[in-house]
């Protein structure tokens, strides 16, 4: 599946040892060329009195895979909490500026935080199945709180199975539905944590390192499955490993220390980036 | 995968009531901070309580009752002062059995037993904190007491010529300060040795490896070097130890033979202040007379309360409040 | 050279002081347990859980309306001591360092030391003295005083070992606050809850003190929570202050059962938290 690549196009006026292998497939989506998902004005992320995130103007577009990159404490993961509003949850967090997600505001005054969650699904770095529950009640963990759009128990086993189904687990684990969710390998729990979250169909998955903790084989798998998911959900991916970033990702962003340095589609990123900054970071001066 | 409305938020809002999970939160944070509340106001109603009910003897009595050793119900004195001295001469004997005893057992836990002994002896030792007072109370009766009798106590007084020191002097019956106070020993023991246990263990390795590293021996390491490093837990887990035997009632009641004279002999029986409320309680006929045993337990309620206090800071400020 | 010497003696003979500490340390315990079953195992019959105690000077008899009594008294402390400690080990859990938190946690602590007697005081004077007799419902207040902060601590102890991510991975999905800390927070720490609530049950159970002025003891079989009840360590007391032999047996066949709850539920709960937590704990 992974592939080395010729560089594909004229060589552009400063040639850049591609320090990572872009994939060549197609077809690449660049910002800007389709509707866009996620859209930020001067988004501006505190906690207490320290700046995370400074001043961020970003367009995600829809149904496409965007990576987060940068150095640690870039502020990556905060940007990526800002989507969903869990970055409110730590005590003295605050937010300026303004996030809108297909359109509309998810900081307006009458927004609960609570629907924006049930809309965006996210993924964390450390698989955290819900001990106490099946794999069958952890899938459908999400659902069990939005009872409005989801009410008999039929559909429930229905929602569980095409959930597991897209997270590429089903297979493993579709004789033992009953069982403790805990009994899974770390790569099986991880592929949980993304059925459960998109059980509720939401429109957009944060993944938030999602392979950091695991072997290389459960990686590529999850690898793969969020290459495929994006015909359906817009996936915005935050990840230390820039091969990753290349392998799975359309457009990628780079942030230091808070700030937005480059929002390109990946192959640009990789081959031509326009910050030296960013070139810096890719060819692994730092970071 | 159909596409949802744009205004797909909208739609959302509309079914989702804001206000419905805000307000359970609230419902929420309300409930469980009451239930908080409830133990600050616990400590303020105990004391509320038995102050009110000892207020009468303390404005008539005032400090007469811990200083006079005249105990008259019918004439109306109260003394309590063979109880105070009781209650005070018993846990100190307990706590010279007890705190060498529980440092031992600690360091040997922390330092040398081998790993598959250590949670057997340490679930040992802190069982002793679960066995129910009035367990050790009958134990005391049927077997400690007998045995001070027939073996100990002669020993001490014949064999080791303590007869002649005003400490060992007197009849030998049984029921005894010597008694309550082994009792109480083996009742304060696992509080000190818990607590040391834990703040020994705490100590960082470099200390030790440290004090090895200059040609120590083992134990001038842990002399030297680990337990002054434990020291203030230590002492806070002597003070749980001795608020513990402080307020002792049923196994004291049951060995220590309930005279209320005081003599410096630890042969001679004696009287606590809580047993002294546990006994006469039932009988008290008049109001003075419950009101003069509430103050007595109004004394022994802030002589406890500090010193829980105390070792309650103390253990904290070693081990940041992890204990139990 | 012959002072290095030395040091190494004292150190031996030092560590094995320790050694000896260690078998004097658990004597008791074994000493206690010892007397406890070979006195107390032979009178332990069916008849002594469910017969009465007989007029003394007549063989038999059993302690069955102490054994009811502890059980009613047990039940009316768990009712007001496992809903507020839970509770409050909720709010000490989540809020960690407010001043309420601090203040509750510290006093909650200090209350855990003080002696049983003046939980038995308060529980006399605004049970016992308004009304103008005791009662069970006096002493199961007295035991649920004790209760509330044993519980609240362990509570809040299971709490806080469970991790932070699997809150927020709740939160992610649209749980709310309250449904996080109920859901998912406190189900995944029940089994430790659970245990903690055995534990402070057990410690209860065997408390005497307190009831002295507020259940009092009752010779005769009631189950109203509105009169004295009877209740195990009570009985032992009694019995063991009594001069007679018959009563003796009847007060260690007593203990053994009230040693063997406690025992069971100790070993339980030290097997559940450390099946769970690993060798961490301890």
């Amino acid at each position: 599946m992974l592939q080395s690549t010729e560089v594909f196009r004229e060589k552009p006026p400063r040639l850049v040892t591609p320090a990572v292998q872009v994939r060549a497939r197609e077809p690449r989506v660049a910002p800007g060329e389709t509707k866009p998902c996620i859209v930020t004005n001067h988004l501006t992320a505190y906690f207490g009195y320290t700046t995370a995130v400074k001043d961020v103007s970003i367009s995600i577009a829809q149904n496409a895979v965007t990576a987060i990159i940068g150095p640690s404490g870039c502020g990556k993961s905060t940007l990526l909490r800002c989507f969903n509003r869990m970055h409110e949850t730590v005590p003295s967090a605050r937010v300026d500026g303004s996030v809108e997600i297909l359109g509309s505001s998810i900081y307006g005054e009458n927004t609960s935080p609570i629907a924006v969650r049930r809309h965006v699904g996210m993924v964390f770095q450390r698989p955290t199945p819900f001990p106490t529950m099946s794999i069958q009640a952890n899938v459908a963990a999400g659902l069990r709180v939005d009872r409005q759009s989801h009410a008999t128990r039929g559909a429930t086993s229905e929602i569980v199975e095409e959930a597991l189904q897209r997270a590429g687990l089903w297979a493993e684990v579709k004789d033992r539905l009953n069982e403790s969710a805990t009994a899974l390998s770390g790569g099986q729990q991880q592929r949980l944590c993304i059925a459960r979250a998109l059980a509720t169909r939401p429109r957009v998955l944060l993944l938030d390192e999602p392979t950091a903790s695991l072997d290389p084989l459960s990686s590529q798998k999850v690898e793969e499955l969020v290459y495929d998911l994006r015909t359906t959900v817009t996936v915005v991916i935050v990840t230390h490993n820039l091969q990753q970033a290349a392998r799975v990702s359309d457009s990628t962003a780079f942030l230091l220390m808070g700030e937005l340095i480059e929002f390109a589609s990946t192959s640009e990123m990789f081959t031509a980036p326009r910050d030296p900054r960013t070139e810096s970071y890719i060819t692994g001066r730092f970071g | 995968m159909t596409s949802l409305p744009v205004d797909w938020l909208e739609k959302d809002r509309r079914k989702l009531r804001v206000d419905a999970s805000a307000f359970s939160d609230k419902v929420y944070e309300a409930l469980t901070a009451a239930c908080a509340l409830v133990i600050p106001a616990l400590v303020i109603a105990i004391a509320l309580a038995v102050f009110v009910a000892a207020w009468p003897a303390f404005s008539k009595l005032g400090l007469s009752i811990i200083t006079t050793s005249d105990w008259d119900v019918a004439g109306g004195h109260f003394g309590a002062a063979p109880a105070l001295f009781g209650t005070l001469v018993s846990s100190a004997v307990a706590l010279i059995i007890a705190t060498p005893l529980a440092i031992g057992i600690a360091i040997f836990l922390s330092e040398f037993s081998p790993l598959w002994l250590r949670q057997p002896i340490g679930f040992l030792v802190d069982l002793l904190a679960a066995i129910p007072s009035v367990v050790y109370g009958l134990w005391g009766i049927f077997v400690l007491i007998p045995l001070l009798r027939t073996s100990v106590m002669p020993f001490l007084r014949d064999t080791l010529h303590l007869g002649s020191t005003p400490f060992f002097a007197g009849p030998a019956y049984g029921p005894s300060m010597l008694a309550a106070g082994i009792i109480l020993a083996i009742m304060a023991l696992p509080y000190i040795s818990s607590v040391s246990r834990e703040v020994l263990m705490a100590v960082p390795r470099s200390q030790r490896e440290a004090a090895l590293a200059l040609g120590a021996t083992r134990w001038e390491m842990i002399r030297d070097a680990v337990i002054p490093y434990a020291k203030s837990g230590i002492i806070g887990g002597i003070m749980l130890g001795l608020g513990r035997a402080l307020g002792e009632t049923m196994a004291v009641t049951m060995v220590i033979g309930n005279r209320a004279e005081i003599s410096a002999s630890l042969f001679a029986p004696g009287y606590t202040m809580a047993s002294l409320i546990a006994n006469e309680f039932s009988e008290a006929t008049n109001d003075l007379h419950l009101s003069a045993l509430m103050a007595v337990g109004a004394i022994l309620f802030v002589i406890t309360l500090i010193i829980n206090a105390l070792a309650r800071w103390l253990v904290w400020s070693v081990s940041k409040g992890r204990l139990a | 050279m012959k002072n290095a010497r030395r040091r190494h003696v004292v150190s031996g003979a030092m560590i094995g002081l320790t050694y000896v500490c260690a078998v004097l340390a658990t004597l008791p315990l074994l000493l206690i347990l010892w007397h406890l079953i070979i006195k107390g195992a032979s009178s332990i019959s069916l008849a002594f859980f469910t017969h009465m105690p007989r007029p003394v000077g007549e063989p038999g008899g059993g302690m069955a309306n102490a054994i009811v009594g502890t059980l009613i008294l047990i039940g009316i402390a768990s009712a007001i001591g496992l809903p507020i400690g839970i509770g409050a080990g909720l709010h000490l859990a989540e809020k960690k360092t407010t001043p309420l938190a601090q203040t509750t946690r510290f006093l909650a602590d200090v209350l855990n030391g003080l002696p049983s007697i003046v939980m038995g005081i308060f529980a006399w004077q605004i049970l016992v003295r308004p009304i103008g007799h005791f009662s069970a419902l006096a002493g199961g207040v007295a035991l649920g005083a004790m209760m509330i902060p044993l519980v609240t601590r362990t509570t809040e102890e299971m709490l806080l070992v469970v991790p932070t991510s699997l809150r927020e991975a709740a939160l992610a999905l649209g749980y709310p606050k309250w449904r996080t800390s109920i859901s998912v927070v406190l189900r995944t720490a029940l089994a430790g809850i659970v245990t903690g609530a055995l534990v402070a049950v057990a410690r209860i159970a065997g408390e005497t003190a307190p009831l002295l002025f507020t259940a009092l003891g009752n010779q005769f079989w009631s189950t109203s929570i509105g009169q004295p009840i009877a209740a195990l360590p009570l009985q032992i007391f009694a019995y063991a202050t009594n001069a007679y032999e018959e009563l003796h047996r009847l007060a260690w066949a007593g203990a053994l059962v009230l040693i063997s709850i406690v025992l069971v539920i100790s070993l339980a709960a030290r097997l559940v938290t450390r099946s769970r937590f690993g060798a961490a704990v301890d």
